[in-house]
């Protein structure tokens, strides 16, 4: 029932602006996967372009295997949920949610029951008679996905669906749309730029940027390997440092910058002009006294309180600002503002990359 | 009110309202009551006016069920009130005229909401809207022109071997009101286009593209989806082309056949040929009655409520 859609080299052109360049992903049957980048970065031309509302310029689009050039939206064994939902303001929840089937035929008594079955897996049971207008935000984003589901799609796309949700129901949401989509094993493509949102719900993320994708992977890798500066500042905050790479060694190198020379990990890109080193807050560790290697003295400008955590600013000699998050768990002491300690991090933790991939690079 | 009393002061407010109700008061429903007074009293010579046989009675209105006719409908042979025959044509004929311009705007009002380019959405609407420039008589004197028995149409006609010899257009080939429907269609169908792409417009394209996605073709897309969102705004310009037309008294004097009769000719033939007001006062008012009557009837049908169409 779930397919696998294959991306193969595909190019989308808007006028001479190319809004997806050279794409090119295997999505497997069954996984939730989820396109993450800033707006304008090709995520949702990626998306409509799977759906069928845009032919790419270039390149295959296969889904189960079966090249879909040419088919229209209405061909396509997928089911798109819009970012404004575009549920229809003038039939009742019901007719709503089997609108696909009323279309292909389906007769009324059956249709019904199919509603009541849907109604009830999205957990909005006895909403059936009840008008669009009459529903909350999220029980919306419920017929939204009863609605999609009851065609039966192979794979299911979802453009941000969350997005005009309020903070506590979006979180509840992503725990429920992660269910849905185990239980009933259909391929969910999501886009978001939601970097958190995408960490969260997905099997694996698609990070772009520019039309391009930046890297593939799980979120963990995404988070912890990134393959370059755009994922590793797009998926979380950093301590970037500038500087010039020497003596790469198996995987490691001295990087020269105006703090000192520090050791990390170097990317399998991240050569020539534009390379930076990359340190997370959290990896980042706070002492009074200096670290045997990577270790910056900062005078502390900044404390603040975060709930789970304490984010604690400091300037380098050279006026650089960085950052720490100690865990408030009690095991660290608060600095205070104006104290003179030392920052240093884990030349495991730290990595040297390259900038985004960019068109024709 | 207060507002314009304040920014206006009160001579200027005073102006305003005075202006407003003498237009309102003597220029419309004064003129408007008299004849409605009128209506109820019967023709005299002047002479007798204000006399003993100056009464009221509904003698007027009932005029309109004498003079009874054998009229023949697709083969049945009925016999009716002359002057209820003519309403009765008017407003099938109005309808018909309603039901061909919303055929003719529909497509149109769909292409350029939702299909055309916006960049030459202007120039589009801009050429839709020249014609209107031309006063209705010309433009209804230009129909005559072409479907007169040696005019143009006929010359393209016979010219490209579609027809062998001429047709006489304005006796009617359908029916005796072919011309006047052609006329009216002309004149109307931007009140019908206007409202319609007004309504289309307003729809969210993402309903469309839902549709679609769900596995709609594109006439079940139309039937659920951009139809039912876009029933006010059929539902005024149906309203406003029926009413036009069925008041229309320019095109079907203009294009009448030797047997086509308009219910605005009738109310014209009271007034200036027999000049007896008080009976073309008692038709007009009948008349928007049962117009009235007849729009009601419709909207019920179709379901259509009195906001829909005020929006």
């Amino acid at each position: 029932m779930s397919a696998g859609i294959d991306l193969e080299n595909v190019c989308c052109d808007f006028g001479s602006f190319r809004a997806v360049d050279n794409a090119n992903v295997a999505i497997r049957p069954g996984e939730f996967f989820s396109f993450l980048g800033p707006s304008g970065c090709g995520k949702t031309t990626i998306l409509r372009m799977i759906s069928g509302f845009i032919e790419p310029t270039q390149g295959t689009i296969r889904i189960g295997g079966k090249d879909v050039a040419g088919l229209r939206p209405n061909q396509r064994p997928t089911a798109l949920i819009f970012q404004n939902l575009a549920l229809f303001p003038l039939m009742p929840i019901w007719e709503n949610i089997t609108f696909g089937l009323e279309v292909r035929g389906v007769d009324k008594a059956t249709r019904r029951r199919k509603a009541d079955e849907l109604l009830k897996l999205v957990d909005l049971p006895g909403a059936a008679d009840k008008m669009v207008s009459q529903l909350s935000g999220g029980q919306k984003q419920r017929v939204a996905i009863a609605r999609a589901l009851a065609v039966e799609p192979a794979v299911m796309l979802l453009d941000e669906p969350l997005s005009a949700l309020d903070l506590k129901l979006r979180q509840h949401m992503r725990a429920e749309l992660r269910a849905i989509q185990k239980r009933t094993g259909v391929t969910f493509i999501y886009i978001t730029h939601d970097q958190g949102e995408a960490l969260a719900m997905s099997d694996r993320v698609g990070v772009m940027s520019q039309g391009r994708i930046q890297q593939i992977a799980d979120p963990r890798d995404i988070y912890n390997n990134p393959v370059n500066g755009f994922v590793a500042s797009f998926v979380g905050e950093n301590n970037v440092f500038t500087g010039t790479v020497q003596n790469p060694a198996g995987g490691v190198a001295a990087f020269e910058t105006a703090l000192g020379t520090f050791r990390a990990r170097l990317g399998e890109q991240a050569r020539g002009p534009g390379v930076k080193l990359y340190v997370r807050p959290e990896h980042t560790l706070l002492s009074d006294a200096a670290a045997p290697e990577n270790s910056v003295p900062v005078t502390i400008s900044e404390v603040s309180f975060e709930g789970a955590f304490i984010s604690v600013m400091g300037n380098a000699p050279n006026g650089q600002l960085l950052t720490a998050e100690i865990r408030n768990d009690g095991s660290a002491t608060v600095p205070a503002i104006g104290a003179a300690m030392h920052m240093s991090f884990d030349p495991a933790r730290a990595a040297i990359l390259p900038d985004a991939a960019v068109s024709g690079g | 009110m207060q507002d314009m009393l304040r920014r206006y002061g009160s001579s200027l407010t005073g102006a305003f309202v005075a202006l407003v109700a003498f237009w309102l008061l003597v220029l419309v429903i004064l003129p408007n009551l008299t004849l409605f007074e009128q209506s109820f009293r019967p023709y005299l010579p002047v002479v007798d006016v204000g006399g003993p046989k100056d009464t009221y009675s509904f003698n007027n209105y009932a005029k309109f069920l004498n003079n009874p006719v054998v009229w023949n409908l697709f083969g049945f042979e009925v016999t009716v009130p002359v002057h209820l025959k003519t309403f009765l044509s008017t407003v099938f004929f109005s309808g018909v005229v309603t039901f061909i311009t919303f055929l003719l705007s529909y497509p149109l009002a769909y292409y350029l909401a939702k299909v055309v380019e916006p960049r030459s959405l202007p120039t589009l609407i801009l050429l839709l809207f020249i014609p209107l420039w031309v006063s209705e008589a010309l433009r209804a004197f230009a129909w005559y022109i072409i479907l007169t028995f040696n005019g143009p149409l006929n010359a393209v006609l016979v010219g490209i071997g579609l027809l062998d010899k001429p047709v006489r257009w304005q006796n009617g080939v359908l029916t005796a009101y072919d011309a006047i429907v052609i006329g009216l269609v002309y004149t109307y169908v931007l009140f019908m286009l206007f409202p319609i792409y007004g309504s289309v417009q307003s729809l969210d394209r993402n309903q469309i593209e839902a549709s679609e996605d769900l596995g709609a073709k594109w006439w079940q897309t139309h039937w659920r989806v951009i139809l039912p969102h876009a029933k006010p705004g059929i539902a005024s310009g149906c309203v406003m082309v029926f009413m036009l037309s069925a008041g229309s008294l320019l095109v079907p004097s203009v294009l009448p056949s030797t047997s086509s009769n308009w219910f605005t000719q009738t109310i014209q033939q009271w007034m200036l040929e027999s000049q007896d007001w008080n009976t073309g006062a008692a038709y007009s008012f009948l008349y928007i009655l049962l117009c009235t009557v007849v729009v009601a009837l419709v909207m019920w049908l179709f379901k259509v409520k009195l906001s829909d169409i005020a929006k």
